[in-house]
């Protein structure tokens, strides 16, 4: 007897790219009329060679996907933008059906591609807890079961008499995760909605999943959050182009994923047109590198890193310096730049690097905004490029971080590893 | 690797490319009862939320449609009413007819007008259809009430009008036309998930099927050489033995019923199927 819950075998999924069809019933019946009398189609585009096979292209948004799910795993799906997580996520929600292969599950399965699915406006807090459970999936006695308990987690008991349409868009949402916590399904499929809300209410979503996850039900969580995949679950998987490309231990995925998708993230570069800056001054790259120059969009926060930002400076006896911003959890964590403005005698490109020390930075998604300028006599700001660069840190909670051995939430932007006395008073 | 193991577990449920065309999975739609009481309680408590005079609008817009009838088909056009007095046969008619119509109208754009939803979560979709079928019933049932209360004050004010026993079979005609509205509404919405000019073409095609079905003239007043053809509108029985029961004049052997029945039954066991085969991969084409 094996605790496999979902068994996903072979599972391929396509669409059809570009315009099937032309949309109303009126034009799929003239174009039939008119190929059947062997005149051009009224609807091809003018220079467009009409192929006679309307078939279009075939995107394979899932490409025999297979991997299996044991009881009680928490598997983090990974993978940059139109891998085919959220393609895998509404075939296992049932939204879509597969092209082929099949998923089988065992238990209830609920997921949450979204909070606040069906809310009515014009309904109240209470009425809308009621519409929103049966729609996702809870009938009236579970409902009234859970009631207070969804009021309360939300917080906004106060108004729950109130038309929903007169909510702050922060109390609309934890009303809508509240209810949809509560599902209790024995599987939980979750899509990014920890992306919406504030820090305080986001923390209170990943501790409740992770509840969820420690209680023994299966959890599928999609997100781009490192740390937050880290935190909750044990395994993961990454997507690319459809294909499942790596799984295994959720360290060891989300690794491997930072550190290949480094050339497309832990990096970025201007081609002249695109370039922030002026005629005088233009960026060219911003980069990251660990001590032996090898680029990285992974950092260990035991580790020092160094960020390499790149430009051209087009005129002779330009004087300005470098200063970069890091941003996170929605403040700025702190700004540093060059200490002294420098003469830049001759045009051609430079490069300015700074050292970003081991134990400074706090786990998370960091974003570097960068501005070139000049301050003294005349003050021109020569680039201004605002989040243009991510990268993320890490702590695999070994030991020797700030953190010890405290493995749960950590608050702050920064993690200075401070040393700690403590001495017997009596 | 012992795949064979995974052969003997029960899976309780397994996703696949297509299903059967016969498996409709109406198991599913038993067990999100509660939703489909949730969704027509919604839309009735929507409804009066956003409007000033609420309730007021289920009294104002038969009345008002009846008496543009009385005036232009009966005064104007002086089609016959069967020696019946016109506004009370205007407005049987018109009752009856707009629950048909509005059922047909309102599930014709089940997936397009919830395209947002069905995107998101999973439930059996029939449920939307099905509780936009049962709330229109609330509105019918004060339609009805219109209807009743001018019944009653032309019976006491001397009409000649016999509501009779037939009156008892109002639940049938009830469900035949909830069948026919559903079954021919979502045979519409799973077309519009590729046709979107069909929706058009509803709403218009509701209005002209009126003049085919006996609403604004009794059957009788149609001669013989084309009664069959109003006949074969499934409507036709419907409308005319609503006012036999309660008005106590028809041109039609309520036998004629059961065609309508029939007719239903076949149209919505086809809703059905098309809609069922439709609801698994429509977000790709809406």
């Amino acid at each position: 007897m094996s605790d496999t819950v979902i068994s996903v075998e072979n599972l391929s999924k396509t669409y059809r790219l570009g315009v099937i069809g032309t949309g109303t019933f009126f034009g799929d019946l003239n174009q039939w009329w008119a190929k059947k009398m062997g005149k051009p189609d009224p609807y091809a585009k003018i220079g467009e060679v009409d192929h006679g096979n309307r078939e279009g292209e075939t995107l394979w948004a899932l490409d025999d996907v297979s991997f299996k799910l044991q009881q009680g795993e928490a598997l983090g799906i990974i993978g940059r933008n139109g891998a085919g997580k959220s393609t895998l996520l509404k075939i296992m929600s049932r939204v879509t059906a597969p092209t082929s292969g099949m998923v089988k599950v065992k238990g209830r399965i609920a997921s949450l591609l979204e909070v606040g699915t069906g809310f009515h406006p014009e309904l109240t807090g209470r009425e809308n807890i009621y519409l929103n459970g049966a729609i996702l999936g809870m009938d009236r006695a579970e409902v009234n079961r859970k009631f207070d308990e969804i009021v309360d987690f939300s917080g906004v008991e106060k108004f729950i008499d109130t038309p929903v349409k007169r909510y702050s868009s922060g109390m609309y949402v934890r009303l809508a995760f509240a209810v949809a916590a509560h599902l209790e399904p024995e599987i939980l499929v979750v899509d990014e909605v920890l992306a919406v809300g504030d820090a305080e209410f986001q923390r209170k979503c990943l501790g409740k999943m992770s509840d969820v996850a420690h209680a023994g039900r299966t959890v599928l969580f999609v997100s781009h959050n490192m740390p937050a995949i880290l935190r909750l679950c044990s395994t993961a998987i990454m997507m690319d182009r459809g294909k499942l490309v790596k799984q295994g231990d959720a360290v060891d995925v989300t690794n491997f994923y930072l550190n290949n998708n480094g050339n497309a993230e832990g990096e970025v570069s201007w081609t002249n047109e695109s370039a922030p800056g002026t005629e005088e001054v233009k960026l060219t790259g911003i980069r990251l590198v660990d001590g032996e120059g090898k680029g990285k969009s992974l950092v260990e926060i035991n580790t020092p890193s160094y960020l390499e930002i790149e430009y051209d400076v087009f005129q002779s006896g330009l004087k300005f310096r470098v200063s970069a911003g890091f941003n996170t959890q929605g403040v700025v964590a702190f700004t540093t730049n060059e200490p002294y403005e420098t003469m830049h005698e001759r045009p051609g490109r430079y490069m300015s690097r700074v050292e970003i020390p081991s134990n400074l930075l706090a786990e998370g998604e960091y974003t570097i905004s960068v501005s070139i300028f000049a301050s003294k006599g005349l003050k021109i700001r020569y680039v201004r490029a605002k989040n243009v660069f991510t990268f993320q840190v890490v702590d695999y909670i070994t030991g020797d971080s700030s953190r010890g051995d405290f493995s749960q939430n950590v608050a702050g932007v920064l993690r200075p590893a401070l040393a700690w006395e403590k001495i017997y008073k009596g | 690797m012992k795949l064979e193991t995974t052969e003997q577990e029960n899976w309780s449920l397994i996703i696949r490319p297509q299903r059967a065309w016969w498996d409709l999975r109406l198991g599913d739609l038993w067990r999100y009862r509660d939703l489909v009481w949730m969704f027509v309680w919604r839309d009735f408590v929507a409804y009066y939320k956003q409007t000033i005079l609420g309730p007021l609008w289920y009294l104002i817009q038969p009345i008002l449609t009846t008496v543009v009838f009385t005036v232009i088909f009966g005064n104007i056009a002086q089609l016959s009413t069967d020696g019946l007095p016109p506004f009370l046969f205007y407005l049987a008619g018109n009752t009856v007819w707009t629950y048909f119509s509005s059922s047909l109208t309102s599930t014709s754009n089940t997936f397009t007008g919830n395209a947002g939803l069905f995107g998101k979560v999973y439930f059996p979709r029939l449920a939307m259809p099905l509780s936009v079928v049962i709330s229109q019933i609330i509105s019918f049932g004060i339609r009805f009430l219109v209807f009743l209360a001018f019944l009653v004050y032309f019976m006491v004010s001397g009409s000649d009008v016999q509501p009779n026993w037939w009156i008892l079979i109002l639940p049938v005609l009830l469900i035949i036309m909830a069948g026919l509205g559903l079954g021919l509404g979502i045979i519409v919405s799973s077309l519009t998930t590729k046709y979107r000019d069909l929706q058009q073409l509803v709403a218009f095609g509701a209005q002209l099927l009126m003049y085919g079905t006996p609403v604004i003239y009794p059957l009788s007043s149609i001669t013989n050489e084309w009664r069959w053809l109003i006949l074969a509108n499934p409507m036709t029985p419907v409308v005319e033995v609503f006012r036999l029961a309660f008005l106590g004049t028809s041109a039609v052997s309520p036998l004629w019923l059961l065609y309508s029945f029939i007719f239903m039954f076949i149209v919505l066991i086809v809703g059905v199927l098309i809609f069922n085969r439709v609801e698994n991969n429509f977000m790709d084409t809406v």
